[in-house]
């Protein structure tokens, strides 16, 4: 008999057998909407083409596609007509030039290929003393910005230079006739001919008025200095000079009054017979100038003026009552009482942006007669003076400005007052902005002219008095643009080009030189004097300054980002995925909270399943309203508590690719040019995604990545102590890592032989490294969403270690002191952490060129190989693209094309656009998707130099291969040098025989080619 | 891209029908091989009294430079010139031209402000009696070039006439043919019926196996034919795809039909005057047409003996008025006019950019001759690809060729330790790491 039973899959059947039923009979509950995307039923059904005849067409185009393939493209040659003498295709020419942007100011050299600038490098002339930062290194692609402004625009419609010009003049005029005012409002210039040009218009216009306006404000420094030498400049500090160097607040190796002091500092902080120069930071956002000080003092900047004034005290000997936590007093005593004694070798450098802290920096530094400090050859880059901006916007406002000519500056979108400007440029009858894009505020003005970039310019520079720079051209200019200097001959009524009045103008500045050899050279250094000094009332000042309120809530400090500082180059993708060398976030801007209060803000970061990092997103309000909505949030171990930092250049909108308009605008809150503002921060709700490219924070007690000592221990015990050769187990016996060898090594004794060796102590993380490496090997840009997913294709990455405990010696004692398993997770977990004051450490990982590569041996294909001069080679012609060498890589240097990323719109960068691709180095391959590359030791320029020498029939000179690496010839500190060891002479040959030297994972038995040095703190 | 080197089997059976039908229209191109000889210009009557022969020698190589017989160059045509001026002012003016200006001649003069004021040399060297000789050679009566044009015209009638030939010789073969097997027929037809006559019976065949039914039963043979069928399919496929890319003999049509053989060949100039880039940069550079200019002012036309059969003078003249275009040169006026319009060449050495080579690294330092890749490039009338600028061959020269080391400074230590080495004196490219992936590709 048969069972009665029913069997069921599921509840559903068991009990509804409806919805079963259906789903027996139909895959699909719903209906597929099969006509929306077929379009017209009727007419598929009808049409001749059947699906056999379909599939004959596809079959059929597809042979006809591939047989097509098999022919190649006809290439077309078209030589010049007329071949300037100077050009040989296929040579690089090099041109000296300077820069300065109201910003960033380096002294240059620009090599051209074939006429177009590719790559921007250093001028090592004597006397060429500014190196280029990363953000320098990375103009050269916004030269070739394609979305400039390319024409001449009136109220938004293209025009013409001619009608510009009348324009200009007719305005001009009228402005004359009926009294109002016209008024010239710049960056800083630096420029002495272009200041003789406006004072020359003034003089003709006496209606008419310059305003100089920086973004970013030194207005405080300038304003104390002035009223003690009388020169609105900046002290041109030489930290060479310096064995002790307090900082409160000053980022002197970011941005901190124009920067570039990396150089000098660097001198010091490698120890030469048992001697380095200490340095404090007293500071409340993790900096650069933190991450390598030996001593970092987290602190509010209501502190830091508090701590100033002690030290004024201590310094002076004054008594002016000082309002700081006893601990921390203590500490601050201690860094007064070295820098007293350090005398004439000490320096204190400030960034509190108070005319009284600045005038207290001075009474320090003149009484300690610091050698660092100098008033020869005062820096000229800043001259904005904040009062004389805020009456420009009074008087717009009140419609006394009747022309108004902006050039370099974009105050719409830098303003913190935006709106107010706005409503004044209104009033205004003719506005003029000279901008390089039609940025925000050539949409508010009348008239957007396009002015050249200094690749394209003429130009003089005077960026430290007694110093005279020319800007050349490198190409001509890409647009219908004119500088800002023929505008002014125009309106002078000037005739001939600026070239010539530039020239006539110089022979005052170059008294014992020509034209051609300052041209040639590009910088000409006359006699500067010292400037004669005065004096104030320091102590009313440190009185003062001892009397201001700390912040109500929390404080607000705005910074500039090492990638974009002040948001110029927002168009820039090599910029903007650079990560920032602190946070290691690229793409993005965000408000950086300590740990504790994070915690009690509610706000936090994590890493998610995809290892990509998500923050919380807070609102900020400052004290009279402004609210700066959604902003990502980052827990910064290091940020000072009661202190949030927030970068500005971010948050552009107009002349923007979409993919750059990232981040919030941090101007909106720079009320009062005021880099601190007192505001409350709150939990918004929701998740940022951000792109980092490095979720693991610290170095969990692995001392042999990175290898650090106190300089004492460094002095005092053997190099085996501190920099102790991991050992492995040989026939049960404990061996040193470096004697057990599977492999037989090449003979690498005859010719070349190339190393690379980074010193920690130097390397100051700038990132210049990472750019120049970007545009020397072609190196593409992913986009956030990939470098999300840990796709970014730099060859050359700077990571960052925070210490879990107060230093990472004490991280190492911690990891030795683990005992038993239990005790091992727990401890791990906790040195996950950051400590809320944790030392940093900079590592730049490249390829490393292991004589004995993990990579080469997995390779199915042999693409990649071992060369004679240590260069570990990749064919990418010959890779299929299996990444079994990336997984095989101990040091995860490889990176992987996972899209063709050139000529590809879901990849809209600079090798998307025909502008773009100009900045291509032709001698490096532009790879392909499904393509491993990776750090090549730069091989074209160590092969150049090579067949440099060949072809003159001489032997390498020394050191001359140290420029041949994009990284090492950028290492404005001389972090890294490279070279050929075999020459027993060349600086790297000495540096692999220091005490000091080791190699990245030792025990792993690579023999890499890329040494570093141990870090030393002097602690 | 036009492919050369890929000879199918179309091909081949076009070539050797081109070969029978070469075979038997031999007699008619015959007539083409004899040298359109130039008429030489019959001996001028001597005038002037000097001898033109040895005039022409001191015309080449003191006058050519800026003067023409026939043409305005730097300086005016010559020919005629004892018609224009007196004989005495002649040898004066050839003797010290600003000399005669200075002292305000009129026809001196006027002579220098109608040739742009450019100062003729003085020849003091030339005696009268030279002068006289050039003289001579300047008032011979213009060649006829007729003599050239037919023959060139002859040639083109002699290649279509060969084509109406073999047609007419394939119709008569053919019909040959058609009557051969007519008769064959007949014959056979006329034999069956005599033996029908004769009573003898044609015994009809034996029912043999067709040989196809006998090879598909035996197995084996179909194994190993199968077997060498794939064999064969593979080889010819393998063949095929290695020649992909591969484009030796790529002898594109250029813009303007520049010669080698004239300019290398005939001329002998040296390759790197024109392609100077190779001394020193990667690329040997296509020289600008300023470089070309550097001849080609004076040089406006090809001389007659320059014209070959296939191509005649007047065709090279448009060349050369192509570069004048191009450059913007007004021949009449000797100036340039500023319209210029590059030249866009089809490039022909094609390396993909995963290859990195380096011009000078094998002109400069390795003393490589041009022609060792470029093939006999003096003798191109059209330039083609030499080599097959594949892999094999790149790396098959760096195996068997011996480095120059000599009086380099570079290769001095270098040398010394790798020779110890290797025990050897010499050594290949190959020993000095000339293999290695990452020299050409990066």
């Amino acid at each position: 008999m048969s069972s009665n039973k029913k069997y069921w899959k599921s509840v559903e059947e068991l009990e509804n057998g409806s919805i079963v039923e259906a789903l027996r009979n139909n895959e699909f509950v719903e209906e597929i909407p099969t006509d929306e995307f077929l379009a017209n039923a009727d007419s598929m059904s009808s049409s001749s083409t059947s699906r056999r005849d379909f599939l004959k067409y596809v079959g059929f185009s597809t042979a006809a596609a591939t047989l097509a393939a098999c022919e190649g493209p006809v290439h077309k040659s078209i030589p010049y007509v007329l071949q300037p003498e100077q050009i040989i295709p296929g040579v690089a020419d090099y041109y000296a030039t300077s820069v300065f942007d109201g910003f960033d100011f380096a002294n240059l050299l620009v090599k051209t290929r074939e006429g177009r600038p590719i790559k921007i490098e250093n001028n090592t002339i004597v006397g060429a003393k500014f190196a280029a930062n990363a953000r320098i290194h990375a103009s050269i692609l916004s030269l070739y910005d394609s979305m400039r402004l390319k024409s001449p625009k009136i109220e938004s419609k293209d025009s013409s230079w001619s009608v510009v010009d009348s324009k200009i003049k007719s305005s001009i005029a009228d402005a004359k006739a009926k009294g109002g005012q016209v008024v010239l409002l710049t960056n800083t210039l630096a420029s002495p001919s272009t200041e003789k040009l406006i004072a020359d218009f003034i003089a003709a216009n006496p209606n008419a008025k310059h305003v100089v306006y920086d973004a970013v404000s030194s207005s405080a420094a300038l304003d104390a200095f002035e009223s003690v030498y009388g020169e609105r400049a900046l002290v041109d500090y030489d930290f060479s000079k310096a064995s002790l160097i307090v900082s409160v607040g000053a980022d002197f190796l970011g941005d901190w009054q124009g920067g570039g002091y990396d150089t000098g500092y660097v001198q010091g902080r490698i120890p030469r017979n048992g001697k380095m120069s200490r340095h404090f930071q007293l500071e409340a956002n993790m900096t650069l100038s933190g991450a390598a000080a030996d001593k970092r003092l987290p602190m509010t900047v209501a502190n830091q003026k508090q701590a100033l004034v002690h030290i004024y005290n201590v310094v002076t000997g004054s008594a002016v009552a000082v309002n700081l936590a006893p601990e921390l007093k203590a500490e601050v005593t201690k860094a007064a009482q070295q820098l007293k004694a350090a005398g004439s070798k000490g320096l204190l450098v400030s960034g509190i942006q108070d005319k009284n802290a600045q005038l207290l920096v001075l009474a320090i530094n003149q009484v300690l007669a610091s050698e660092a400090f100098t008033t020869v050859g005062v820096r000229e880059i800043r001259k904005g003076s904040d009062e004389k901006v805020a009456q420009l916007v009074n008087d717009m406002k009140a419609g006394s400005v009747h022309t108004l000519i902006m050039s370099g500056v974009n105050p719409v979108y830098t303003l913190a007052d935006s709106a107010s400007f706005v409503e004044g440029l209104k009033k205004v009858k003719t506005s003029v902005a000279l901008s390089l894009k039609e940025d925000e505020t050539a949409l508010a003005s009348t008239i957007a002219a396009p002015v050249a970039h200094y690749l394209e310019s003429w130009g003089d520079l005077v960026l430290t008095k007694g110093t005279y720079s020319l800007t050349q051209p490198t190409i001509r200019p890409l647009f219908d643009t004119k500088q800002f200097q023929d505008v002014l001959m125009s309106v002078n009524g000037l005739t001939g080009t600026y070239y010539d009045y530039l020239k006539a103008y110089s022979s005052s500045f170059i008294a014992g030189s020509t034209w051609n050899k300052v041209l040639h050279d590009g910088v000409f250094v006359g006699a500067p004097q010292a400037l004669s000094g005065g004096t104030a009332d320091y102590a009313s000042a440190a009185n003062a300054l001892s009397k201001s309120k700390a912040a109500e809530g929390l404080e607000l400090v705005l910074y500039t980002k090492t990638g974009l500082g002040d948001g110029q180059q927002a168009n820039n993708p090599w910029l903007q995925e650079f990560p920032d060398p602190i946070t290691r976030v690229s793409w993005d801007n965000y408000v950086t909270v300590s740990n504790a209060d994070a915690k009690t803000l509610g706000l936090s970061n994590e890493i998610v399943a995809n290892g990509g990092l998500n923050g919380s997103y807070a609102t900020i309000t400052t004290a009279d309203g402004t609210k700066l909505e959604n902003v990502p949030v980052i827990v910064q171990p290091g940020q000072a508590v009661g202190t949030v930092g927030l970068a500005v250049g971010y948050g552009r909108k107009a002349a923007l690719k979409e993919e750059m308009q990232v981040g919030v605008n941090a101007y909106a809150l720079y009320k009062g040019f005021k880099d601190v503002q007192s505001v409350t921060l709150v939990e918004a709700g929701g998740e940022h995604e951000f792109a980092c490219v490095q979720g693991q924070k610290t170095l969990m007690g692995r001392g042999d990545i990175i290898k650090e000592t106190s300089l004492e221990i460094f002095n005092t015990k053997d190099a085996k102590i501190w920099n102790e050769t991991p050992k492995v187990s040989l026939d049960h016996k404990e061996v040193e890592a470096t004697s057990v060898d599977l492999w037989e090594s090449f003979d690498r004794s005859v010719g070349h032989h190339f190393n690379l060796s980074i010193d920690l102590n130097a390397c100051t993380g700038c990132g210049a490294c990472v750019i120049a490496c970007h545009a020397e090997n072609n190196v593409p840009v992913v986009g956030k969403a990939e470098v999300r997913r840990s796709r970014d294709m730099h060859w050359l990455r700077i990571d960052r270690y925070y210490s879990s405990e107060e230093t990472f010696v004490g991280d190492n004692e911690r990891k030795e002191g683990i005992a038993g398993l239990s005790s091992s997770l727990s401890t791990f977990n906790e040195m996950e952490i950051a400590s809320d004051n944790p030392q940093v450490s900079f590592q730049p990982v490249m390829c490393q060129h292991c004589n004995h590569a993990p990579c080469e041996t997995v390779c199915p294909v042999a693409a990649t190989s071992h060369g004679r001069q240590g260069q570990n080679h990749m064919a990418y012609n010959r890779c299929v693209g299996t990444r079994y060498c990336a997984n095989n890589c101990p040091y995860k240097v490889r990176r992987f094309n996972w899209f063709l990323y050139n000529k590809n719109s879901e990849f809209d960068y600079h090798m998307n656009d025909d502008l773009g691709r100009m900045v291509l180095n032709p001698d490096v391959n532009v790879r392909s998707r499904g393509v491993m590359e990776k750090c090549s030791f730069c091989i074209q320029s160590t092969q150049a130099v090579i067949l440099e020498a060949k072809r003159q029939g001489r032997e390498v000179a020394k050191d001359e291969f140290n420029n041949a690496c994009a990284c090492s010839a950028a290492c404005s500190s001389g972090a890294m040098v490279f070279g050929d060891v075999n020459d027993k002479e060349s600086e790297v040959a000495k540096l692999a025989e220091s005490e000091r030297m080791y190699h990245l994972l030792e025990h792993v038995g690579t023999k890499p080619n890329v040494f570093y040095h141990v870090k030393v703190r002097n602690t | 891209m036009k492919k050369v080197g890929n000879h199918n089997s179309n091909s081949r059976k076009m070539f050797l029908s081109l070969a029978m039908m070469l075979a038997f229209s031999f007699s008619s191109f015959a007539q083409d091989a004899a040298p359109a000889a130039p008429t030489e210009a019959a001996p001028a009557a001597a005038t002037t009294g000097g001898d033109p022969v040895k005039g022409k020698a001191l015309f080449n190589s003191n006058c050519a430079a800026c003067h023409k017989l026939d043409a305005k160059s730097t300086g005016p045509a010559l020919r005629g010139v004892a018609d224009k001026h007196e004989k005495e002012w002649l040898y004066k003016w050839i003797h010290n031209s600003s000399d005669m200006i200075k002292s305000g001649d009129p026809a001196a003069v006027k002579l220098f402000n109608e040739n742009n004021k450019s100062v003729m040399t003085s020849f003091p060297q030339l005696s009268n009696e030279d002068i006289d000789n050039i003289i001579a050679y300047t008032s011979e009566p213009k060649a006829e070039p007729a003599a050239a044009l037919p023959g060139a015209q002859a040639g083109a009638d002699a290649a279509q006439g060969s084509g109406s030939n073999n047609n007419v010789i394939l119709g008569v073969l053919a019909l040959v043919l058609v009557v051969l097997v007519v008769m064959l027929f007949m014959v056979n037809n006329v034999l069956r019926k005599v033996a029908k006559a004769n009573g003898i019976e044609v015994a009809p065949k034996a029912q043999r196996t067709p040989i196809w039914k006998a090879f598909v039963k035996n197995q084996f043979l179909v194994l190993v034919s199968c077997v060498f069928l794939l064999l064969a399919s593979g080889y010819f496929v393998y063949g095929y795809l290695m020649q992909v890319g591969v484009d030796q003999d790529y002898q594109p049509i250029q813009p303007i039909h520049y010669s080698h053989k004239i300019h290398a060949g005939d001329n002998e100039i040296n390759c790197k005057y024109c392609h100077s880039a190779a001394r020193v940069s990667k690329t040997a550079g296509i020289p600008s047409l300023n470089v070309c200019m550097n001849c080609h002012k004076n040089i406006s036309e090809v001389a007659e003996t320059t014209a070959t059969p296939e191509y005649s003078k007047a065709f090279y003249d448009a060349q050369i008025q192509k570069l004048y275009d191009a450059v913007g040169w007004d021949k009449t006026t000797q100036s340039y006019t500023g319209k210029t319009q590059p030249v866009k060449w089809v490039r022909i050495h094609n390396l993909p950019d995963f290859v990195y080579f380096n011009h000078s690294q094998h002109v400069t330092v390795g003393g490589i001759e041009c022609q060792t890749c470029h093939g006999p490039v003096e003798t191109y009338e059209i330039q083609k690809q030499f080599a097959p600028l594949t892999m094999g061959w790149c790396v098959d020269c760096h195996r068997k060729t011996d480095v120059k080391m000599e009086g380099n400074g570079y290769y001095k230590k270098i040398h010394e330790e790798l020779s110890k080495k290797y025990g050897v004196e010499k050594l290949t490219e190959a020993q000095m790491g000339g293999l290695e992936c990452g020299k050409c590709h990066y």
